[in-house]
């Protein structure tokens, strides 16, 4: 079972081994070959958002665009009940004899109410599941972690990893050609 | 350095990059230097102090008009809607131009938004703020405001959700909240990097906390494109939703001159057109004076003022068909209104927003203008004037003279009036400069991907 960063525990990254490229390609080129080599607990950080990595990952991210879209459903009949019920029901005004529950009126707001679920859903989502906010990790110990944010690529290696052993890992990462190697400390 | 827009590397195809090809490190350390280690402290000191001396003349304006009353205001029968509504229209229609950049070129994949995006994203928000204050202050009793919103009260009463003015309150409270939602989703990466390069402790602590601890992973960038795509999905319909709204306050009343269908399209038209005017003078402003013309080249002015110049045709087309579906209607008091726009009283407005909004963009012909940063920059001022002398010719020439002659009268705004118009104006210009202090103006992540595929067709020979 594949398991990346935001599935992982952040005690997991204690220990970890940090491989750092300086081109976004070399990461790439690093991840398919840590999966090839049946690497399953890894994850990538990079200081925007580099293509073919998430592949290389098999990050399928899909699920979010229905989360949105149940938002966006359940807040569009909420406020379309909400005016119904409240102009054609329990407040009824009879202007000129026109339709108390007029439909194509309330589309409207309806639609506005849809549109703040769908994106409230969607972002609390999003931050549900990568376990945001945190504000400490263990990977922030790095001094070198740092420099993720402006021009770095991190390949991790948790040590819970089946496969992870420390001097074989270490000898894995070296042999991918990184600008340097270190570990989390425990 | 290298000169302004130097042509660094010419592709056999002869295709210029957007942004100049350079080290991932050296965008990120000139963005995050402007906000880290300020330039020009004395000069932001002073424009703080003009706007915050303008923003207190709003809160000033506002205090006298909930002490005495609509009476400090020129409005009256039958000009009964005025300035605080134009001022609201116009702040609005600046607004909306933030969300196309941002939302509608992103979903495009245009690569020249990611220089724009993040100082367009703040106008939009800051114009909506601004916009937000005069529905709310226009009202007879603005202490009451809290009926708008559809709340159980004692009363028994509901809001009347069949009209315009109830769907604005929902259309404008969503739109902030999803723009400031937009806005701060893109910025989480960027307060990360400054939460890097901060040296200071309560910088560390203040863009750590906004950062929410955001550290590059993979899976959280997959997922963070996901939304970032979707609200922008999101945001191209609503942004058009709220203009139409705020067009449809017009067009369901039945005064002549405001009753017609083409008033959404028309709105939002002129709305995209003030928009981009307002975005290229802060474009050119910001270039000047931090030094950003590497970031924001002249290839970007270009593209706006074509924006400028497609969108102030199209603006130009729709006065034309305002005034012939007014004659075609064979109405009597469409074609009077016609006829009062033209050689009315106010008849400076209808001429000035032509003359504004038609004539001056017609020198973003000549390329050699759109790549002149202070042609560029007048232009755009004089648009602004003209979409404002617009809306005041559509507010108030159908209400002077409607139907019955009895009825007509004339308005002039009061000084209050005025005041709070300026005062708004001081508001936007104080939050601008809050923003440049304390956030970065430009998507540092965003323009590093830009170079990041530059630098990918130059390694493939060009495209």
């Amino acid at each position: 079972m594949m398991r990346t960063e935001a599935t992982m525990k952040a005690e997991e990254w204690q220990g970890a081994l940090v491989a750092e490229f300086a081109e976004p390609d070399a990461l790439v080129t690093a991840l398919r070959r840590a999966r090839e080599a049946g690497y399953s607990r890894i994850d990538a950080f990079t200081p925007f958002p580099v293509e073919g990595a998430a592949e290389a990952l098999d990050l399928r991210e899909g699920w979010l665009v229905w989360v949105a879209t149940g938002g966006f459903l359940a807040g569009g009949a909420l406020g379309y009940l909400m005016q119904w019920y409240l102009n054609g029901v329990n407040y009824p005004i009879n202007v000129g004899g026109r339709p108390l529950a007029a439909w194509p009126a309330f589309t409207l707001p309806a639609f506005e109410i849809a549109v703040l679920f769908a994106v409230f859903a969607a972002i609390a989502a999003m931050l549900y599941v990568d376990r945001l906010p945190r504000l400490n990790h263990p990977l922030f110990e790095l001094e070198r972690f740092g420099l993720v944010s402006r021009d770095r690529f991190f390949l991790a290696i948790a040590p819970t990893d089946p496969r992870f052993e420390a001097e074989g890992t270490r000898a894995f990462l070296a042999g991918l050609g990184p600008a340097r190697i270190d570990q989390v400390p425990r | 350095m290298p000169p302004a827009d130097a042509p660094a590397i010419q592709h056999p195809m002869g295709r210029r990059p957007i942004v100049p090809v350079r080290s991932f490190a050296s965008i990120n350390e000139q963005i995050t230097a402007i906000t880290l280690h300020p330039p020009y402290l004395r000069n932001w000191w002073i424009g703080i102090l003009i706007s915050g001396a303008l923003t207190g003349l709003l809160v000033l304006s506002i205090g006298w008009l909930f002490i005495r009353g609509g009476g400090v205001w020129g409005i009256n029968i039958p000009v009964n809607w005025s300035l605080a509504i134009i001022n609201y229209v116009w702040w609005i229609a600046i607004g909306s131009a933030g969300t196309l950049i941002s939302a509608l070129l992103l979903v495009l994949e245009e690569p020249w938004r990611n220089s724009l995006n993040r100082f367009a994203e703040a106008m939009t928000v800051f114009a909506v703020i601004c916009a937000g204050i005069f529905p709310i202050i226009h009202l007879g009793r603005p202490f009451f405001f809290l009926w708008l919103f559809p709340y159980p009260n004692v009363l028994g009463v509901w809001p009347q959700f069949k009209s315009p003015l109830e769907w604005d309150v929902f259309a404008v409270p969503v739109y902030l909240v999803v723009s400031v939602l937009f806005w701060y989703l893109g910025l989480i990466p960027d307060m990360a990097s400054l939460r890097d390069r901060a040296t200071a402790r309560w910088a560390q602590v203040f863009y750590g906390l906004l950062a929410l601890g955001w550290r590059g992973s993979v899976t959280h960038w997959a997922r963070w494109r996901r939304v970032y795509r979707l609200i922008a999905i999101l945001g191209v319909p609503l942004v058009i939703s709220v203009h139409s709204g705020v067009a449809l306050l017009y067009a369901v009343g039945q005064i002549p001159g405001w009753h017609s269908t083409i008033f959404p399209p028309f709105f939002i038209i002129g709305a995209v057109f003030n928009g981009f005017a307002v975005v290229a003078m802060i474009a050119v402003v910001l270039r000047h004076a931090f030094g950003l013309d590497q970031l924001v080249t002249l290839r970007h002015l270009d593209i706006l003022g074509m924006v400028l110049l497609a969108t102030g045709v199209a603006v130009g087309y729709c006065y034309v068909m305002e005034a012939f579906t007014a004659w075609y209607s064979g109405d009597l008091y469409e074609r009077q209104t016609l006829w009062d726009r033209a050689v009315g009283i106010y008849a400076w407005s209808y001429w000035g927003a032509i003359a504004c909004n038609v004539g001056s963009i017609q020198v973003l012909w000549w390329p050699a203008a759109r790549r002149s940063p202070w042609i560029l920059f007048a232009v755009g001022a004089i648009t602004t004037v003209g979409m404002w002398l617009e809306r005041f010719m559509l507010q108030t020439t159908p209400l002077y003279q409607d139907f019955l002659p009895s009825s007509y009268g004339v308005y002039w705004p009061s000084f209050w009036e005025y005041s709070t118009l300026l005062g708004s104006i001081g508001l936007f210009f104080f939050l601008f400069l809050l923003f440049v202090r304390f956030l970065p103006m430009i998507s540092i992540f965003e323009v590093a991907e830009v170079v990041k595929d530059e630098r990918r067709s130059q390694a493939e020979g060009g495209r």
